[in-house]
């Protein structure tokens, strides 16, 4: 208990302390120490708990905390409707006092269960997303310290809001914390509200018109979906004496309930139609969006909706969850097609990879939710390093366009093997997307599900096309540039290559992750053995195929020592000027030349399909919920 | 051994002409006389090539794209030079831009005479290429020195005693 | 494990010989539909044999590295295919192995090799859907992702796939390079982007290349006959004839159409992917 209650509480303290915390030494002190602190006990906590297969349950007498967390919730509601009445956004408070009063009724004056609930509890999935939490967003708070004084450098127009700034950040780890020990719906509400708040904060950070705007937009959208979470909470104690997630899990026809629950979900994770908050918050400093993107707020949406996936099966709830996942798989990467700017690939990217984790979950059967963990974790760290590299290179060329990256291995080496190594741990063969494609395509197959089986089929299609060319702009090296002086901070670097050593061992040790901590835990999910999902021999073939792609640079090199090069310039009918970088015109003249990706904006363009697939997903959630409310009654 | 007498693949200049020639190249495709029976494919790309075919002269213009395509095949390579205009100019020799064959530019291994050139001369030519393509590799297979490279040592060398 | 290992040598020695022919048979049928007598049916193996033996011009080091890696994935893929392996491992193999060829050609920051892999991605974006239904319409038919279960049906696959058949042999065109659909490597030269994604590849990188598309189509046109094979030996000689019939018919396309812009080929692809084998793999799960 003592752990938990630590992480869950420290986070808060520390939080505390940064605010108070002018000085720029002692605050990468504070930093530092309490990440180190965080992640050490959260790896205690959850090896030990994985290893010792503990299920932690605590029953409290938890009227002091019921009481503080209704001040917090009054707290919030507050602070949402001073700075919405600032900005003039009078629809938002009206949400949040919706809201916020229904639960205060509910805990104060409504249902009062006859049975003591257990209020904290952790399994081997709470172990897993509090290791990604410590040690993916631990190190995100490490980078952010060199970053934010890079960019504090760089953007001397924005008001220096650093103690703030860290402060949210850890506010943020701790709510994600409590998100994932909580069991009684009620805090788990709690913490979901704090994390809103934390990321409308974050968003808004530089304070600019167009920060605000997307700020606000992320806090309606979610609190749209925290009002669909009040409504389920009221409605499952009223009409099934259930408020813990555990009571909910074990249940039986809550459907309206799971619907609403993973309506929030929905929101939470940034499918569509609720997207346009995930890419509005790439206005924020980029440690925001790592944070965002990777280890908590999209995550606990995931969070929710895989923990409820053995209630959607076959079910109104499961079909419009896998549907809506799909469909934002495909939908968005078709749009990361059509984008240039390096933080909006990898915003529709995360969008499009939640996708295929709640595809996952709305599958409701034991491989895909086995799949949606797994690439769960694997997203994860991989995303939480891509964002960290881009915004390392940004910080270095000043831009965060892919264009600009051409040759980066040429200019910044490190940070492109760094860069090279997160797309893929993302996408390539055999690891990243694969086995989760794999586990949901035979699922749906399967389950007949085949409209889902054409989504992921032209989804991952879509996907390869805008990661390879990415991955090849990165590569393409062009004579005689230099490399330049790196001067990346020390706190990045350290982020980044633990990041990229953590990517590159989970891929080799994912046969382990598997059979020991996810298999086991979806076996406890569902009550059943799983198949097999993916034999050993295909797991064998696989590692070869991983070993192959480490093994190749040094085996090409001694199969080719003895070939005999000479280097040429590249053929350009004759005319290149002599460096590859251009052409003589028809004056004579030198010519630069520029070497673009293909965007296809006419077909994959934003304007072409965003609009599009707002509509389509809106009318499929609709359409879904009225039927499964209509239908219940 | 022959490796190279199979498989000659071309890259077809035009440089200043009047594109005859270049249509009589282009002719040795056709079924008629059918170029690919021998093995040889119009690649189009100097980095493919084995045989250099130029037809027409060199100008001021065309002067340093004939070195750089030249300059971009890999050893051992050929050129031939295809009618009167590439020999020395033909026609256009007095023009004020006209800098004479194309043997100003690059060492010529072989002219093919013709004003146009006929297919069958131009076939003759560049089996005559494949050939020398063959001593070529002979020679560097034997003293470790690419043969082109050699007789350029050569010129120079004399060039030095002469002087 | 054994009768695997076995399997896979004998793909990785027999495939070369086998696509070679293939490719020198491919140039012959073609010039005697233009009336032209053309090269010997082993003219692919003298080309390899000369561009073994040239120079080796290179942009940067990085190229041969990444061709290497092409060749490896490819043959690893055959390897996959031949031995009875998982058919949806087999295609992210293949996967893997053209993103290796779009990078190397990508690497080298030249005009054409450039677009030529633009192209190259935009054809993988087109096939790979069907490439995918294509495997799970073998799962359908006969409940297994396994290549030697596939084999072993009791009724040929074709019987549930004739619209996933069709689907695969549209996108075999792509595949194969062929036109109307070759738009990253032309076979012929005087085209707007030269070799393409080969351009800059010279002597016995460019020789890796032409091996790899050996290897490349025997394990295609495999595939062509994973759907016609089941239990019954004589389906082998089905298959066999359906296979010499396909490729047949991809050089009769090949010289009687001309290649289309990119937006049409994505457009068909992805078109016909959907009619054709979307609507097989539904019609499927309906009457399972």
């Amino acid at each position: 208990m003592s752990f938990i209650a630590f992480l869950i509480c420290f986070p808060f303290i520390v939080a505390a302390l940064l605010f108070l915390t002018k000085n720029d030494t002692i605050r990468r002190v504070i930093v530092i120490l309490s990440a180190i602190a965080i992640t050490a006990v959260a790896l205690i906590f959850s090896i030990s708990g994985i290893v010792n297969n503990a299920c932690l349950e605590y029953l409290e007498d938890t009227h002091t905390i019921d009481q503080i967390m209704i001040i917090g919730e009054l707290a919030i509601l507050l602070l949402i409707i001073i700075t919405s009445l600032k900005y003039k956004k009078y629809f938002v408070i009206l949400l949040a006092i919706t809201q916020t009063s229904l639960i205060i009724w509910f805990e104060e004056f409504g249902y009062k269960s006859h049975e003591k609930i257990v209020h904290i509890f952790s399994d081997r999935f709470t172990n897993i997303m509090c290791l990604v939490i410590a040690v993916v967003g631990c190190m995100i708070c490490v980078y952010a310290l060199g970053y934010m004084k890079d960019y504090h450098k760089h953007h001397k127009e924005y008001v220096d809001r650093r103690p703030m700034f860290f402060t949210l950040l850890f506010v943020f780890l701790g709510a994600m914390f409590g998100l994932v020990f909580s069991n009684n719906l009620i805090w788990m509400y709690f913490f979901w509200e704090i994390t809103s708040v934390c990321s409308y904060l974050l968003i808004g950070y530089t304070k600019t018109n167009i920060a605000i705007n997307n700020s606000f937009k992320a806090l309606w959208m979610n609190l749209l979906g925290g009002l669909g979470f009040a409504i389920a909470i009221v409605y499952l104690g009223f009409n099934h004496d259930i408020v813990s997630l555990q009571q909910l899990v074990a249940s039986h026809g809550t459907l309206i309930a799971v619907s609403l629950l993973a309506f929030a979900g929905l929101t939470k994770s940034a499918q569509m139609p609720f997207s346009g908050w995930l890419l509005g918050a790439m206005v924020a400093p980029t440690p925001t969006s790592a944070l965002l993107h990777s280890a908590t707020m999209v995550n606990a949406g995931v969070y929710l909706l895989l923990r409820l996936s053995p209630l959607m099966e076959g079910n109104l709830a499961g079909i419009m969850v896998s549907l809506i996942g799909g469909f934002t798989f495909f939908a968005t990467s078709m749009i990361a097609i059509s984008q240039s700017d390096a933080k909006k690939v990898l915003a529709y990217s995360t969008i499009s990879n939640l996708g295929l984790i709640t595809a996952c979950a709305g599958g409701g059967n034991a491989e895909t939710t086995w799949a949606g963990i797994l690439l769960l974790i694997f997203h994860a760290v991989s995303k939480s390093l891509l964002f960290q590299s881009v915004g390392a290179v940004e910080n270095e060329t000043g831009s965060r366009d892919i264009e600009d990256m051409h040759g980066l291995i040429v200019r910044y080496p490190h940070l492109a093997y760094i860069m090279l190594i997160g797309i893929c741990g993302m996408f390539l063969a055999p690891f990243g997307m694969l086995i989760s494609k794999w586990a949901a395509l035979k699922a749906f197959i399967d389950t007949g599900n085949m409209i889902l089986v054409l989504l992921i089929a032209f989804g991952s299609a879509t996907t390869m096309f805008y990661w390879t060319k990415w991955l090849a702009k990165l590569i393409s090296v062009s004579h005689r540039s230099k490399i330049h002086p790196d001067r990346t901070e020390s706190t990045e670097w350290f982020s980044l290559i633990s990041h990229a050593v953590l990517v590159v061992v989970l891929c080799l040790v994912f046969p382990f992750v598997s059979m020991g901590l996810v298999e086991p835990l979806v076996t406890e999910m569902f009550e059943l053995d799983i198949p097999v999902i993916i034999s050993k021999g295909n797991m064998i073939i696989m590692i070869i195929m991983l070993c192959m792609i480490i093994i190749l640079p040094v085996a090409v090199r001694i199969l080719t020592s003895k070939t005999r090069y000479k280097k040429e310039i590249s053929y350009m009918g004759g005319i290149n000027t002599g460096d590859d970088r251009g052409f003589v015109d028809s004056f004579g003249d030198h010519k630069d030349m520029y070497l673009s990706n293909w965007y296809m904006n006419d077909y994959f363009g934003e304007h072409k399909i965003f609009n599009i697939s707002l509509w389509l997903s809106s009318g499929i959630i609709i359409i879904l919920m009225v039927l499964t409310i209509g239908g219940a009654f | 051994m022959a490796k190279l007498k199979k498989s000659p693949w071309i890259i077809h200049y035009d440089g200043s002409s009047c594109n005859g020639c270049d249509i009589e190249v282009l002719a040795c495709l056709t079924p008629l006389y059918d170029v690919e029976r021998f093995g040889v494919i119009n690649t189009g790309n100097p980095k493919h090539a084995d045989i250099l075919l130029i037809t027409g002269g060199i100008n001021a213009q065309n002067k340093k794209v004939v070195e750089q395509i030249y300059q971009q095949m890999p050893e051992p390579k050929v050129v031939v030079a295809v009618g009167i205009c590439a020999y020395n100019g033909g026609i256009f020799k007095e023009c004020y831009n006209i800098l004479g064959g194309v043997d100003k530019v690059i060492p010529v291994d072989i002219y093919v005479p013709g004003c146009a050139a006929r297919p069958e001369s131009i076939i003759d030519g560049v089996v005559q290429a494949v050939d020398l393509l063959e001593m070529k590799q002979d020679y560097f297979e034997k003293n470790g020195i690419s043969y082109n490279k050699a007789m350029k040592n050569k010129n120079e060398s004399n060039k030095e005693n002469e002087s | 494990m054994l009768e695997v290992i076995l399997r896979g040598l004998v793909f990785i020695i027999a495939a070369p010989f086998v696509g070679g022919l293939l490719s020198g048979i491919d140039r012959k049928i073609t010039a005697r539909m233009q009336g032209r007598r053309g090269p010997s049916i082993f003219q692919s193996f003298y080309d390899v044999r000369k561009l073994l033996s040239k120079q080796v011009l290179i942009v940067n080091s990085l190229q041969h590295m990444l061709v290497w890696g092409f060749l490896i994935f490819v043959v690893f893929t055959g390897v996959l295919f031949f031995a009875g392996e998982d058919i949806l491992l087999v295609i992210f193999s293949l996967t893997t192995a053209v993103m290796f060829m779009v990078m190397a050609s990508y690497s080298v920051n030249s005009p054409f090799s450039a677009m030529g892999s633009q192209r190259e991605l935009i054809q993988m974006m087109s096939y790979e859907p069907m490439l995918l239904i294509s495997a799970v319409g073998f799962y359908m038919a006969t409940g297994t992702f396994n290549i030697k279960g596939i084999m072993q049906a009791n009724i040929p696959a074709i019987v549930y796939l004739p619209g996933v058949f069709a689907g695969f042999l549209y996108i075999l065109t792509v595949k194969l390079g062929k036109s109307p659909f070759d738009l990253s490597n032309s076979h012929h030269a005087h085209q707007e982007m030269v070799k393409g994604i080969t351009t800059e590849m010279s002597g016995s990188v460019f020789a890796l290349i032409e091996i790899a598309h050996w290897y490349e189509n025997v394990f295609l046109l495999g595939i062509v006959g994973l759907f016609i094979v089941s239990n019954q030996w004589w389906s082998w000689i089905i298959a066999g004839i359906v296979i010499l019939i396909t490729f047949f018919l991809e050089i009769l396309i090949d010289n009687t159409s001309a290649r289309v812009k990119w937006d049409v080929m994505l457009k068909t692809v992805w078109a016909i992917t959907l009619v054709v084998g979307g609507i097989n793999i539904f019609i499927l799960d309906i009457i399972r």
